[in-house]
């Protein structure tokens, strides 16, 4: 089973594929059904807008965990499914950012423009979300192409910094207890300590030989 | 149990009421937890009797009150406030109480007794939240002696015509309508008469964000989000919250000549 893993075949690959698709979809599954049914409690815009807030973070935290896990277990199939698991960060991300300017601000854009310049933890949040939107515009095979390889990569680092922004964001909101912060702080600390270690031993990009070649 | 003899109050507001589910699954009470949720879930460990609250400090005539005794004292009576929480939403809650005033009345304040503190039950066992440090245990909360003479300050013994569900503070609380909910506090144990401002659980954990104050206003925001407007749980669209909570008329006059921005 585990030497299985260790390399699929495409058509494995795209089966992996379609499965985390519909996994990273039950999120939005499950709003929609607790919404049907009642089950979002008394405050479902807070509801919905902490549940994609979270799964944002689940989804950047999980991308940037692809690279290291693929080489503690040198499963280098799992690069094909990093693309997916980014853009589906960004699609909770718009959720959120649509939950707030709609549901929550109602379009009251001088609230909403107020809100981005006094308030840290949303500015950090807004931030993040337009840091986003480059990514995923360059997220293309065709844009790799045309920004070339090395200028990809460069602006694809942008995702260390969206996602530093965005449990700061989650820091500075909650009231007291930051236990739930604290969490993905820590997650995210150990991701991107892996990386200055394998930097700081291998002394190369972390980007592995396997990824470039399909850049090229 | 449910309640009887209620007299109707010409404080209570004629908005419509909060469902009882919301006020009833939808708490901020740390004791049991941090999530609205947590409470209705975690508070079912909290023993209500024997219970007693302890009148004492600054007072001609302290005493150690039970529960029960208490409530035989004091003919409770209908009150439908609005509760506007810190964090920027609402509700309308028919409390059933009766004034502070008439307890506050029976013990005799001395001189000293410029403010009142309010203690809850310290006991990690019936209440889990107290199992971590998020909140310096007990939870204390004060008033000037004048905003708890006031009659819109009421204890609270029950809501919906039903004795008072853990999760909402049960047996007795303190309910200050036009401050912000975390003011008002729950399962009290001790009422005490002070010479000195007291420190409240919120002013000891960001004194910058929760002054001792705490008078809904529209106008001073806190430090991290605004206070203009509030939802009103059970509707879409936010409403512009009110100063005072919209009990303006009643209290403005205990604050006339104060800076309320600086004292937040």
């Amino acid at each position: 089973m585990w030497n299985a893993l260790h390399s699929l075949s495409l058509r494995q690959t795209g089966i992996a594929k379609a499965a985390l698709f519909v996994a990273a979809l039950v999120p939005l599954a499950r709003l929609v059904w607790l919404g049907i049914n009642d089950g979002l409690g008394a405050n479902p815009i807070e509801f919905i807008t902490y549940a994609t807030g979270t799964w944002t973070l689940i989804g950047l935290l999980v991308t940037l965990a692809i690279t290291p896990l693929r080489k503690f277990s040198g499963w280098n199939w799992l690069i094909r499914l990093r693309r997916m698991l980014g853009l589906f960060a960004f699609f909770y991300a718009c959720l959120h950012f649509t939950t707030y300017i709609w549901l929550d601000q109602f379009f009251d854009m001088q609230a909403v423009v107020k809100d981005v310049i006094k308030r840290p933890f949303i500015t950090v949040g807004f931030l993040a979300f337009v840091l986003l939107i480059p990514l995923a515009a360059t997220s293309t095979t065709a844009m790799m192409k045309r920004l070339g390889g090395r200028n990809w990569q460069r602006l694809h680092r942008l995702v260390y910094t969206i996602a530093v922004l965005g449990v700061v964001h989650y820091w500075w909101l909650v009231k007291k207890d930051i236990t739930q912060p604290l969490i993905y702080a820590l997650v995210l600390a150990a991701l991107l300590g892996i990386r200055l270690i394998f930097k700081a031993r291998v002394g190369i990009p972390v980007v592995m030989p396997g990824h470039k070649a399909e850049l090229e | 149990t449910r309640l009887t003899g209620m007299v109707k109050s010409r404080y209570s507001t004629s908005e419509e009421e909060t469902p009882y589910k919301d006020v009833t699954t939808y708490n901020n009470y740390y004791e049991f937890g941090t999530d609205k949720s947590d409470p209705a879930e975690n508070a079912h460990t909290l023993r209500t009797r024997p219970w007693t609250v302890s009148v004492e400090g600054a007072v001609k005539r302290p005493r150690v009150w039970d529960i029960d005794a208490l409530l035989k004292a004091f003919p409770v009576e209908e009150r439908i406030y609005r509760l506007r929480c810190v964090e920027g939403w609402s509700m309308v809650i028919p409390w059933e109480g009766f004034p502070l005033a008439s307890l506050i009345r029976q013990v005799e304040p001395t001189g000293n007794a410029r403010y009142v503190e309010f203690t809850t039950l310290h006991d990690p066992a019936q209440m889990p939240g107290q199992r971590s440090g998020v909140l310096d245990w007990p939870y204390t909360e004060g008033l000037r002696l004048d905003e708890a003479m006031h009659p819109l300050t009421i204890l609270a013994v029950g809501l919906y015509g039903q004795t008072l569900p853990s999760q909402n503070g049960a047996p007795i609380r303190v309910v200050v309508p036009w401050k912000y909910g975390f003011k008002s506090a729950k399962s009290i144990v001790r009422i005490r008469f002070v010479e000195q401002q007291p420190k409240t659980a919120w002013g000891r954990a960001a004194p910058s964000e929760y002054g001792f104050y705490s008078n809904v206003n529209p106008q001073v925001d806190h430090p991290r989000w605004s206070q203009a407007r509030e939802r009103r749980i059970g509707e879409f669209f936010k409403r512009k919250t009110e100063m005072f909570n919209g009990y303006g008329d009643q209290v403005a006059q205990l604050y006339q000549g104060m800076d309320l921005r600086k004292n937040f």
